[in-house]
């Protein structure tokens, strides 16, 4: 791996190994999803049929499994996973074996599942996590991505969230500027503490510039990918692919960010997606950049002084 | 689809894991005829409680004493700590914070990114690193990463924050049990003993022994009492014989979820089983916090010693631990 100049498309950009698979994602809703944010890496919307729904057999087949694996936890995703009529019964499921955490866009929370999903947590001794994407403090902020009043209604689906015991962790993209940062943050956590979340949990994730985050922004530039060079000393278990996979209806991808890439997708079987990967893409520069996005804990932070 | 269905199997996933790197780190096995060990982890430069957690665990008849990192950060006057484990015969190990003093590096290697609680953890970082000596610093980089021994024909690794990583967080309500076995069993041990999150819990592992997180000794484990706690491994039939004192052994609080009481190692050889206690123990923490105020250790940490509960660094909490506290 010591031709890193000029090659076409990422040829012999580096390998990053399997380590173990601690967290098995499900993307559970495919790229179907309620709303079409402008900045949606994957490019889902209600009719974007790439990858469909998963049905609950396969899930809790895999929940299965996952225990000849020593799996640690598990993540959903979509599109919008509370689309998913049988969301509550897989994360009943999980959290039987391990820890779980949902992302959504929290403006589909609807009573009967809340009860069912609070339920489920207090039975378990494993944590539900509940990410609520929000990008921004403010509808003048947020909306233009995320679509006109859905500020209001993720606000209103992490109040439930509270009143039904939970602890949600409000993720927001960095679609403002790096001075802003800490503005933004300021606001953001006086607005949620508005909403009667005394103590907010709030995570900033960098933008992954591909499906129509590409158009949106500045996409990435030639220079930005990963080298060999760049990983020598680089700890490797920062980056995702080294201990996880996603399950979609298509079969085992690499990770959640590459799924509307059609190479990452790895098999139907974990035997078959136990290989080593080539970070040969540009998202996964990002990745490089800011380790850990993916996972609850960790993001970007900015010094106070 | 149906996972697995081209013969995936049991197998699979193990084909890439690294026995080697794991054996290069892993320490020789030490045998002990100790019948009882006290564990603890995370003494946070808060000498006081560590004298009492010494005093407590002789009197318990604890026949050895193991720190499993962490010594400095939090509290004040960090060179008071290596004399004291050194004094009482702790075989201690490293953790990342003696890891980073030991090497000068920039940071603790938590890994925080929150804004606020990278502050907090700046501010410790600094004051712990200037006011550790040059020959304590040097002594830290010479502790070992882990420690094995063999008790009562078990296996039993030491370790900071997993077996396979110095900074991994291991709480209660992320770690699933599988995981744990896998953890284990990959690593040779009946017995895992870990630190680094400040929270103890333990959790019987499906071949009969078991993991546990020791907790700390330098701050009350987010639960609103001033109390600080530490862990004893003892051989099936010698727990029943501790002297009364101010503290009361045993668990009283019991992790939500967690296997409360004392579970017995049922055994899968013929061997003594080991049983895992917690042991909560109180000292001279208005004391400690006056000292703290006196080398202008942020209030919020003071707060922590005076109330028991956790102020800063609270992000890497989940959600099950998170919602316990009052922050
Ligand atoms: S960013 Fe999330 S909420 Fe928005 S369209 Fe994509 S999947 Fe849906
Ligand atoms: S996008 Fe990130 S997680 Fe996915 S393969 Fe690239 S580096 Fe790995
Ligand atoms: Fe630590």
């Amino acid at each position: 791996m010591d031709e890193q100049d000029a090659r076409p498309e990422g040829a012999g950009a580096p390998e990053v190994e399997l380590e173990h698979l601690d967290t098995l994602w499900f993307q559970v809703t495919g790229t179907i999803c309620n709303l079409e944010c402008s900045h949606c890496f994957i490019s889902c919307s209600p009719d974007n049929h790439t990858l469909e729904f998963l049905d609950l057999e396969t899930v809790l087949d895999w929940v299965e499994r996952s225990g000849e694996w020593g799996v640690k936890e598990f993540y959903v995703t979509g599109g919008e996973p509370f689309m998913h009529r049988d969301l509550a019964a897989m994360l009943e499921a999980m959290l039987q074996r391990g820890p779980a955490s949902v992302l959504t866009n929290g403006t589909l929370m609807r009573e009967k599942t809340l009860r069912r999903l609070a339920t489920a947590h207090e039975e378990s001794r494993y944590s539900l996590e509940i990410r609520v994407s929000i990008d921004g403090p403010n509808p003048e902020m947020n909306d233009p991505i995320r679509g006109e009043g859905t500020f209001e209604r993720a606000m209103e689906g992490v109040r439930k969230l509270l009143d039904h015991g939970f602890l949600p962790i409000v993720t927001a993209t960095q679609v403002w500027d790096q001075e802003e940062d800490e503005a933004v943050r300021r606001e953001f956590m006086e607005n949620l503490r508005a909403q009667g979340y005394e103590n907010p949990r709030l995570k900033i994730l960098p933008s992954i510039k591909t499906g129509r985050e590409a158009a949106r922004s500045r996409g990435y530039g030639e220079g930005e990918r990963v080298t060999a060079a760049m990983m020598e000393g680089y700890e490797e278990e920062q980056l995702i692919c080294s201990s996880a996979r996603i399950v979609t209806s298509e079969g085992v991808h690499v990770c959640p960010i590459l799924v509307d890439e059609p190479d990452s997708l790895m098999g139907q079987t974990m035997e078959e997606a136990d290989e080593p990967f080539e970070l040969k893409h540009q998202a996964c520069y990002t990745c490089w950049l800011h380790g850990a996005i993916c996972s609850n804990y960790g993001g970007i932070g900015e010094e106070v002084t | 689809m149906t996972p697995g269905e081209e013969g995936g199997g049991a197998g699979a996933v193990a084909a890439t894991d690294r026995p080697q790197a794991a054996e290069e780190r892993d320490p020789e096995v030490r045998a002990t005829d100790a019948r009882r060990i006290a564990v603890f982890g995370g003494v946070y430069s808060n000498w006081r409680a560590l004298e009492a957690v010494v005093e407590d665990a002789r009197r318990r008849g604890a026949d050895e004493l193991y720190c499993l990192g962490d010594l400095g950060a939090f509290g004040p006057n960090p060179d008071r700590i290596p004399p004291r484990l050194i004094d009482a015969d702790v075989r201690t190990i490293r953790g990342n914070y003696d890891d980073s003093i030991s090497r000068g590096l920039d940071d603790c290697q938590c890994g925080y990114t929150d804004p606020r609680d990278n502050h907090f953890a700046r501010l410790s970082y600094r004051y712990t690193f200037r006011n550790t000596s040059e020959r304590w610093r040097e002594w830290m980089g010479t502790l070992p990463e882990q420690r094995r021994i063999e008790m009562a024909g078990r296996e039993v690794l030491m370790c900071h924050g997993s077996p396979r990583r110095m900074n991994e967080f291991l709480w209660e309500s992320t770690s699933s049990t599988q995981f744990l076995d896998w953890m284990a069993r990959e690593h040779g041990a009946d017995v895992v003993l870990c630190t680094h999150t400040g929270i103890h819990w333990k959790r019987r592992l499906s071949g009969g022994g078991w993991f546990a997180n020791v907790g700390c000794i330098g701050r009350p484990p987010n639960d609103g009492r001033t109390d600080v706690w530490y862990t004893l491994l003892s051989t099936e039939g010698d727990g029943g014989e501790e002297p009364t004192s101010a503290s009361s052994p045993g668990e009283r609080e019991a992790p939500a979820g967690g296997n409360g009481g004392r579970d017995r190692s049922t055994g899968d050889g013929g061997d003594a089983a080991l049983e895992v206690e917690f042991v909560p123990v109180s000292y001279d923490h208005e004391a400690l916090a006056e000292e703290m105020r006196r080398e202008e250790l942020p209030e919020e940490f003071v707060e922590t010693i005076l109330t028991g509960w956790w102020t800063t660094c609270l992000e890497v909490l989940p959600a099950k631990e998170r919602r316990r506290g009052r922050h």
